[in-house]
């Protein structure tokens, strides 16, 4: 499990890569919250092109960061999902609370 | 003809890549598409970690999970046990959403999945204690397929 981030402007992009299940979600949620504390930003990208594998695990993670961001008004994006990960963002219903992005 | 395979390994998540990718591999004669593939290992992922993370909560030392797999006739039937506390209610715990553990940020989406990634599913009680998931899913690849349409 790879985590790449950079910023651009307001925006805090972040690349997950590689299989996000029960293994690495403590290391994926401490991960992004160190870089939403770290600094300003108004919209957080967090890009999925090369996330091979999440179960509902990563869901569980998504939602604990948008709980996180809401008070803040922050939107998350989530970008180019794998076939098989949108599948199962597309279950969660998680697309309600977040945009999917290209 | 059955063939069957039977997996045993300690309940920690460092398996959970390596039992979803075995099943995975194990039925890759019956040719699937990747999208079953990917159904297959989403649903053993989901299955597996119910075992890691509440069958086992307090206690993860010497405790096992137990993955069989079986192909007959182009079903795949899958069934994951854990010998841990078991679910009191069980039809309560299927419900999307359910969780016992929302301060940990799971999304009680597991059942939920696999019942969604799979044709059939049934969760029972383990005896004398523990919990059973059954799974199965058609899989129908490329050869299949290809003898459909010279049908």
């Amino acid at each position: 499990m790879k985590i790449e981030h950079f910023k651009k402007t307001s925006e805090l992009h972040i690349k997950l890569s590689g299989e996000l299940d029960e293994r690495f979600s403590a290391y994926v949620r401490i991960s992004i919250d160190s870089l939403i504390d770290s600094g300003q930003f108004s919209k957080l990208y967090i890009d999925m092109s090369e996330l091979t594998f999440m179960d509902s695990t990563g869901i569980g993670v998504l939602i604990g960061r948008y709980k996180r961001l809401k008070p803040r008004g922050i939107p998350i994006y989530l970008q180019s999902p794998t076939p098989s990960v949108d599948r199962v963002l597309g279950l969660s219903g998680i697309y309600e609370i977040m945009y999917k992005a290209v | 003809m059955k063939n069957e395979m039977t997996l045993t390994f300690s309940a920690i998540s460092e398996n959970e890549a390596f039992a979803r990718n075995a099943v995975a591999a194990f039925c890759v004669e019956l040719d699937p598409t990747i999208d079953q593939i990917n159904d297959i290992k989403t649903a053993v992922s989901e299955a597996v970690t119910n075992c890691i993370v509440h069958a086992y909560a307090d206690d993860k030392d010497g405790k096992f999970v137990t993955v069989k797999t079986d192909i007959t006739d182009g079903i795949v039937h899958i069934v994951v046990s854990d010998t841990g506390v078991g679910i009191e209610d069980i039809q309560h715990a299927m419900q999307p959403f359910f969780t016992t553990k929302p301060e940990q940020e799971r999304s009680g989406m597991g059942f939920t999945v696999m019942e969604s990634f799979m044709d059939s599913l049934s969760v029972e009680r383990n005896i004398p204690s523990g919990t059973v998931v059954s799974m199965t899913k058609t899989i129908r690849g490329a050869d299949w397929k290809k003898k459909k349409h010279s049908d």
